[in-house]
């Protein structure tokens, strides 16, 4: 009953493309920013701070960048844990090395990989579909291989690039706390950018393109430039992603971290979370977060202790089980589900 | 000029098993449009399975234990056609894509679940012996292995030009709707396409388990086979063929005369790099049917 606009008073352009249109949720947002910003440092135990909500940001980050890929854009891609390596050894190797700013070092590692996923996005011109899929996930393999084989970066095929002491404006980042602070600010800022982009010219461009390619080239969209931004934006939020994960939570760069199979995973994640939604990216990763808890827990009834084979087993059963069912269900994903929610509390009490 | 020939001739060999993966690949996306990423899966939980009736959970003789890898690869191509691939009916071709990672999943997860996760050998008698002929070093069990691959090849390629059975598959492949209307059960295709991609799935994973044991990397040699798909193209039987001999000889060709001057190791994205190449002159692979698309 609360829920909704009585009437349309939207007598400026401002009003009339507001995020949220509906007071409730601005408040809800707010709210949202709260709990995220002063209740969850507060209350959460250290665990949940460092091994939860960190992990949490950080692949929701990185979902965002390849929502916009393969949501918006329509380019799916396979490769897409590369460059987060890329970006997580850029920041690193910037930070450690060579004494620039933290904050600039991880937006370093964000244009690095950016720059690296234009070039790796090259093939999107000539080529798309299946095979444009099956060229990204070259670029997976040979960023594995580069890094593992140029000694200056990670010192050698088992080779690890420790964090050093973060420090921001002299002031020192060792508590989980301060981490999970760091993480979320970048969160929350390309949060609002990747929102604003994807409402604006550009995100309608890429819609475009992910609907009828030709189509959209013949109404005017520049294909040839707006694939190529869509691939570095992505592979910006990927670098970003993998550098706050590398400072915040693994603490030292190894290439193992960003597999192929944490690409499929991040596919897995936006799949489930809902494909073309920010809220989405968000949905996904928590979900794939949030899950080995769940089964421990739920095994934890059963058992004393849970192995670590059972469980991630158990995990990837689950995990596939859910990507067929919300493509069978709900091919839309979570995001989804709170959409139709919201479309029925706006009009409750009353049936249409 | 001999050690050229050796290299070549080996990559080749490789190359046959590599086509073998890409079969897979190859015949449910032409028979269903679907591209399958489950089929290394696939693969990995035959030789588990094959691994589980051999030694793990029974004894059985070795054409037994076939033959029952078999029969639990026809129940899941059952299961993923009527359970998850029905409802997807008419879906846009990148869900059923997606659709096929949570099959990968799924299998991954329910063969560690039943067989563990650690590596198993699989010994099938074969012997490792290694001979030259003609100055070129050969291995005994290189070359049953292509020769098998290279029969059941045939065979299927038999199979798609000749049977009855083959030619609906074809039909369906060519335009669903109008098998339908020429009275082909579609679901029933389909059920025979997947059985027919595990009994390769099965070949590969037998064969590829021989060679470096039957663990969680097994369902990798997908990876591999992905190349040799696009070179050859996605919907073509040939093409995968040829695909893998390209990628087979490049490969080793790339490791013995590149790898060098580059640190080796570049087996794991040079067939990708071939593929690009090929994919920028040919963007639908060498043998791929052009798509024409109207706005």
């Amino acid at each position: 009953m609360f829920y909704r606009e009585c009437g349309n008073y939207k007598d400026t352009y401002a009003s009339d493309m507001a995020v949220f249109p509906i007071p409730l949720d601005r408040y809800g947002f707010i709210v949202m920013l709260i709990l995220a910003f002063i209740v969850i440092p507060w209350t959460a135990s250290e665990y949940w701070l460092s091994n939860i909500m960190i992990p949490f940001y950080c692949f929701g980050l990185s979902a965002i960048g390849l929502n916009i890929l393969a949501g918006y854009a329509g380019q799916i891609s396979i490769g897409h844990a590369a460059f987060m390596a890329v970006g997580a050894y850029t920041a690193l190797i910037l930070y450690g090395r060579f004494g620039i700013p933290l904050l600039l070092s991880i937006l370093g590692g964000g244009i690095v990989s950016g720059a690296v996923g234009a070039f790796f996005g090259l093939p999107s011109l000539k080529i798309k579909g299946f095979y444009l899929a099956i060229a990204t996930l070259a670029s997976q393999f040979i960023i594995q291989w580069v890094i593992v084989h140029w000694q200056w970066v990670s010192g050698g095929a088992f080779g690890t690039v420790e964090t050093p002491d973060m420090q921001i404006f002299g002031w020192e980042l060792n508590t989980p706390v301060e981490k999970y602070y760091l993480a979320l600010c970048w969160l929350i800022v390309l949060t609002v950018v990747a929102k604003n982009l994807v409402r604006g010219q550009l995100g309608r461009n890429w819609q475009a393109i992910r609907d009828m390619d030709y189509a959209a080239e013949i109404i005017g969209v520049n294909l040839y430039r707006d694939k190529l931004i869509a691939f570095s934006v992505a592979t910006f939020y990927a670098g970003i992603a993998g550098a706050l994960i590398t400072f915040c939570y693994y603490g030292a760069a190894n290439i193992e971290e960003f597999h192929v199979m944490v690409s499929f995973a991040l596919l897995g994640m936006i799949i489930i979370g809902g494909l073309g939604t920010i809220l989405g990216s968000f949905l996904g990763a928590g979900f794939f977060v949030l899950l080995p808890l769940f089964i421990n827990r739920f095994m934890g009834i059963f058992m004393e202790v849970v192995p670590s084979e059972i469980r991630s087993n158990i995990e990837s059963i689950i995990f596939g089980g859910l990507i067929v069912f919300f493509l069978i269900v709900e091919p839309y994903g979570m995001a989804r589900l709170w959409q139709t929610i919201k479309d029925k509390m706006r009009l409750w009490p009353f049936p249409y | 000029m001999t050690f050229f020939f050796e290299v070549t001739i080996n990559g080749l060999l490789v190359g046959i098993m590599y086509s073998l993966v890409a079969l897979g690949f190859a015949l449910i996306y032409k028979a269903s449009n679907v591209f399958n990423m489950a089929q290394g899966a696939m693969s990995l939980f035959a030789g588990l399975a094959l691994v589980g009736f051999l030694y793990q959970y029974m004894h059985l003789p070795l054409w037994l234990a076939l033959l029952c890898t078999v029969g639990v690869m026809t129940i899941w191509a059952y299961v993923i056609v009527y359970g998850i691939l029905r409802p997807l009916v008419a879906r846009p071709p990148a869900m059923m894509f997606m659709a096929t990672f949570g099959i990968m999943y799924i299998l991954e997860g329910v063969g560690q679940s039943i067989y563990g996760t650690q590596a198993k050998g699989l010994n099938l008698g074969i012997p490792e012996k290694s001979f030259e002929v003609g100055g070129i070093l050969l291995n005994t069990f290189d070359l049953i292995f292509a020769g098998v691959a290279a029969l059941f090849v045939a065979a299927l390629v038999w199979f798609f030009q000749k049977t009855r059975n083959g030619r609906a598959l074809r039909a369906v492949s060519d335009d669903h709707e109008a098998a339908l209307s020429v009275g082909i059960p579609l679901l029933k295709a389909w059920s025979m396409t997947w059985v027919i991609a595990g009994i390769v799935a099965t070949v590969a994973g037998v064969a590829w388990g021989t060679r470096l044991g039957v663990q969680f990397s097994l369902g990798y040699i997908a990876f591999k086979a992905l190349p040799v798909l696009i070179i050859g193209g996605i919907d073509s039987i040939p093409g995968a063929i040829i695909g893998g001999l390209i990628v087979g000889a490049g490969e080793n060709l790339g490791e013995v005369f590149l790898g060098p001057y580059v640190g080796g190791g570049i087996q794991t994205f040079f067939p990708y790099l071939l593929a690009l190449l090929v994919l920028y002159f040919k963007p639908y692979g060498l043998f791929g049917k052009e798509i024409i698309e109207r706005v």
